[in-house]
């Protein structure tokens, strides 16, 4: 593959924390490798930023390897930018060439208020979690690991559901900004495994009353959820809790339909 | 002082069984009074919360990261270890225990590893009770791989993320302990200093990253399950905010640090593309399984991978360990990279690179599925697109990310990799109990040194993270607990608690005071050169010297000249880092120190001065069976306290994968 180096105009959102107005600051880089990584070229920005005596942007970020879920850029109106199945600190410099313009901002919903510039809070996902997303098993009450056999499709199912990382890209890209994937993804691994059966009714309730409660808005269908999400959930596990919702609140209700 | 261990008197195998059964309980209306605080939400961290909240111990978390559910074991790729012998291929507690001694150089303790391999089977039934989806067989039952350092199929896994469902797994057990009121979390806390009561640990000072306040908080107990501290070479493959601040900062207070110099290079990560390389990406050593590492056979070949013909690659793992072949241990398969590398058959622009080769497992998955699906004589395009399917299904989402970071599908092309900085095998010295010598202070999961001597095996840090925490702390903490009922929480005016306030505030003042040149980073990296150039996978005495002294004064230069920018009371990220790296430029010289000391090679320890013909590390039993924990006794001072390792079981002996 052919290295290049290329200058670029960044316009980033910069606001000082959660009470005041924020606003698109415009900065130049020059010289970037197209090998470095999306999160490195801001590196590169910050270093320049504090050798200037100026304030460097604050962005989150911490594994690097696209699987903790801490960064969370929305790059030319893209959460995590423009490849699909990526995290921004996995999106790299050699998707854009020389002279472009990049325009970075924070997730925006009013569930994840701002901290700082690209920085922003999303312990509602906590919050929705403590709300039912969990089995209620006990350390030490476990029987042996093979003693109930899962079929193989259902485990893998229930496997590509659990991969969610809970960045919060689901939310940033829908105009409701509404969490019902990541919240259906939760609901799906676990109503999918028979350890998680015995509470899947009070589960799904909980955890979308709970997303209620935190301000996120409702589904209607769009998918730019699904679009944009880096780990490829599927907007079937939407229907799966909507599925699983509705049987809730009938007594006996289609408990086993998955 | 001399050094207690407190292993149990008896039979290796009934030690623990003997412990659990004889140690000290609390009562459940003792326990409600009794406050814990964990410092870290890894593997280690949030398991023993959950644990200890269940047990009904009022319990608070704090992490540097926006959620618990960050935390780095969260990276951890490749499986976790367990002696449950479903594959029938001969693995036992006793197996498991002996390939982890040996695996680690006979550097580890024994009584620690041989309990740590008898509640493997536990932590597997553990996770599949809490919903962790572990990959299956078609029968429903659980599906093993095989890792580095052994001869059976122990390693339980789900696809290349098994870090990753193992921390969510604990983290909602966690978080329903939050949602039940035993648990408070904290998290964008940073924890600052450890407070001491009495010769005893009583609670800590921590930093709130949003605010930038320091708050003060009380704990009967402080468990430290902060992780490693691979981020002192600055390129390693932990996550950005990895640190050793927490751990440093209980070293100050009396925690000794045992073996600091024992450090894991991993051997297949991808390759350092250039300066502005941030981190070190791992590719799961799961990957060894079925890939062949090789390196042409001519010096300086400037041909493609797939222009070399079979009869011109060196498969030189196979060739020198025919045992072991592509499964040796870590600490050999990167030396045996770099010393390909060194000898001038690199490849890759860089030359600092060998082949991960997988066209032989696409052709040979490839033909198995035509089996299966009765094609009797596909052709070869078929069969390698079968194969590609299999390899798919087993390490895509590594393949993947390969291919998102290089711009090269490994599919078509060999995978360049080379070794990089993973693991700490050292940590906080701990008793049996992951007590530390200060009473009332813990470390759990990597943070400590206890358990695998001086190289780790792939597959064995979830493992023992989710030991130290879901069944090895509860008894142990109770134990001692158990004398401490009739404390009351000390309030947090307590002159102790002032007084470490304002060391702390004082300490970031003098910080955001020095308003140099240079920024934060960039003292970073240069720490990093010096540790990669002079204590990473090969050492001596010449280069540690130097790198000692080049320690100091680069220190000094970071006191005098470090530029932090923004204010103290507010979101940070450069003052958070200033204070990591501040403490690394201390923990950087004791490595130093440790592993000069340390005349032999072990593990992963090479000092070049000590090896066989072959190149293989040379132990020096006579003078070294021992672990070193130092004493913090000021700045550039450290005494040197010795445990001797004493082996009652296995007898140690040259290890060799030949």
């Amino acid at each position: 593959m052919e290295h290049y180096n290329m200058n670029l105009t960044l316009k980033v959102w910069k606001q000082k924390n959660r009470n005041e107005k924020g606003r698109f600051e415009t900065y130049q880089v020059k010289n970037i490798s197209s090998e470095m990584s999306f999160l490195e070229m801001f590196d590169v920005l910050n270093e320049q930023l504090i050798a200037e005596g100026k304030e460097p942007i604050a962005f989150d970020h911490d594994c690097r390897e696209g699987i903790c879920g801490m960064c969370s850029m929305y790059i030319n109106g893209r959460a995590h930018g423009p490849w699909h199945h990526t995290t921004t600190c996995q999106l790299h410099m050699r998707e854009y060439k020389d002279g472009d313009t990049i325009v970075v901002e924070p997730w925006r919903a009013n569930a994840f208020p701002v901290i700082k510039d690209l920085v922003v809070d999303r312990e509602a996902f906590d919050r929705i979690i403590q709300a039912g997303g969990y089995v209620s098993v006990n350390t030490g009450n476990a029987v042996d690991a093979n003693a109930i056999p899962i079929e193989k499709h259902e485990a893998d199912e229930s496997f590509a559901s659990a991969a969610c990382i809970g960045c919060g890209a689901c939310v940033a890209a829908c105009p409701n900004a509404s969490a019902m994937l990541f919240v259906s993804a939760k609901v799906s691994h676990l109503a999918m495994l028979p350890q998680g059966d015995p509470e899947r009714k009070t589960r799904v309730t909980n955890m979308i009353q709970q997303m209620d409660k935190e301000g996120f808005g409702s589904c209607t269908n769009i998918g730019a959820c699904e679009a944009e999400c880096p780990k490829g959930i599927s907007l079937e596990n939407i229907a799966r809790l909507n599925r699983e919702y509705i049987g809730s609140m009938t007594a006996g209700g289609s408990q086993n339909s998955i | 002082m001399p050094l207690n261990s407190k292993i149990p008197a008896g039979e290796l195998a009934e030690k623990w069984e003997k412990y659990k059964s004889t140690c000290k309980l609390v009562n459940p209306a003792n326990k409600r009074q009794l406050e814990v605080i964990v410092i870290g939400t890894g593997l280690a961290g949030a398991s023993a919360a959950a644990s200890l909240g269940e047990l009904g111990y009022k319990v608070k978390t704090f992490c540097f990261q926006d959620s618990p559910r960050r935390a780095h074991s969260i990276a951890a790729q490749g499986g976790i270890n367990a002696a449950k012998n479903y594959q029938n291929d001969g693995d036992s507690t006793y197996r498991l225990f002996y390939d982890t001694v040996k695996g680690g150089d006979y550097r580890a303790r024994e009584a620690n590893v041989y309990r740590l391999a008898s509640v493997s089977a536990n932590i597997i039934d553990q996770c599949v009770a809490q919903g962790v989806p572990f990959a299956r067989e078609y029968g429903g039952l659980l599906s093993n791989r095989s890792f580095g350092g052994t001869q059976v199929q122990r390693t339980f896994y789900a696809a290349g993320q098994t870090g990753q469902q193992l921390l969510i797994g604990a983290y909602q057990a966690l978080e329903r302990q939050v949602a039940l009121g035993n648990v408070k979390q904290y998290s964008r806390h940073e924890m600052l200093d450890i407070v001491m009561v009495e010769g005893k640990a009583r609670g800590v000072i921590v930093r709130n990253l949003v605010t930038g306040e320091l708050e003060r908080h009380f704990g009967h107990a402080v468990l430290l399950c902060s992780g490693g501290y691979g981020n002192v070479f600055y390129l390693s493959t932990n996550a950005m905010g990895s640190n050793v601040t927490a751990a440093w900062k209980a070293h100050k207070k009396g925690a000794f640090f045992g073996n600091p110099c024992f450090t894991q290079i991993h051997p297949t990560c991808i390759p350092v593309s250039g300066d502005h390389q941030s981190k070190l990406t791992l590719m799961s050593e799961s990957l060894r399984n079925d890939g062949r590492i090789w390196v042409p056979k001519k010096q300086g070949d400037t041909r493609k991978a797939n222009e070399i013909p079979e009869e011109e690659r060196d498969y030189y793992l196979e060739r020198r360990y025919p045992a072991f072949g592509n499964l040796v241990p870590r600490d050999v398969a990167s030396r045996a990279a770099k010393e390909r590398c060194d000898a001038g058959y690199g490849v890759g622009a860089s030359k600092q690179a060998v082949y991960l080769d997988y066209a032989s497992a696409i052709e040979r998955y490839g033909k198995i599925e035509a089996n299966k699906q009765g094609l009797a004589n596909a052709d070869k395009a078929t069969i390698i697109a079968l194969g590609k399917d299999v390899v798919k299904e087993k390490y895509g989402n590594l393949f993947e990310m390969y291919e998102k970071i290089t711009g090269e599908n490994p599919y078509e092309v060999p995978m360049r990799i080379y070794p990089a900085v993973h693991y700490t095998m050292g940590g906080i010295w701990v008793d049996y109990e992951l007590q530390t010598t200060v009473p009332g202070l813990y470390a759990l999961g990597e943070a400590n040194f206890s358990d695998h001597g001086a190289n780790r095996l792939g597959a064995s840090a979830l493992m023992q993270g989710l030991a130290d925490g879901y069944f090895v702390i509860p008894y142990t903490l109770g134990n001692n607990l158990a004398d401490d009922i009739r404390t009351k929480a000390i309030p947090t005016d307590h002159p102790a608690f002032v007084a470490a306030e304002n060391e702390v505030r004082e300490r970031i003042n003098r910080l955001m005071s020095i308003k140099g040149t240079e920024s934060v980073e960039s003292f970073h990296k240069r720490l990093g050169k010096i540790m990669w150039d002079k204590c990473g996978m090969a050492r001596n005495a010449q280069g540690l010297k130097e790198a000692i002294e080049e320690i100091k004064a680069l220190r000094k230069e970071f006191w005098s000249n470090v530029r932090i920018p923004g204010e103290i009371n507010e979101h940070n990220p450069e003052l958070d880092k200033a204070n990591r790296v501040a403490d690394f430029l201390e923990l950087g010289e004791l490595m130093c120190i440790d592993a000069l000391n340390r005349n032999e090679s072990c593990g992963g320890h090479f000092r070049e001065e000590y090896q066989t013909e072959d190149g293989e590390a040379l132990r020096q039993d006579e003078g070294y069976m021992y672990v070193a924990a130092w004493e913090y006794k000021g700045e550039s001072q450290y005494e040197l306290h010795k445990e001797d390792l004493i082996y009652d079981v296995v007898h140690p002996t040259q290890r060799s994968y030949k």
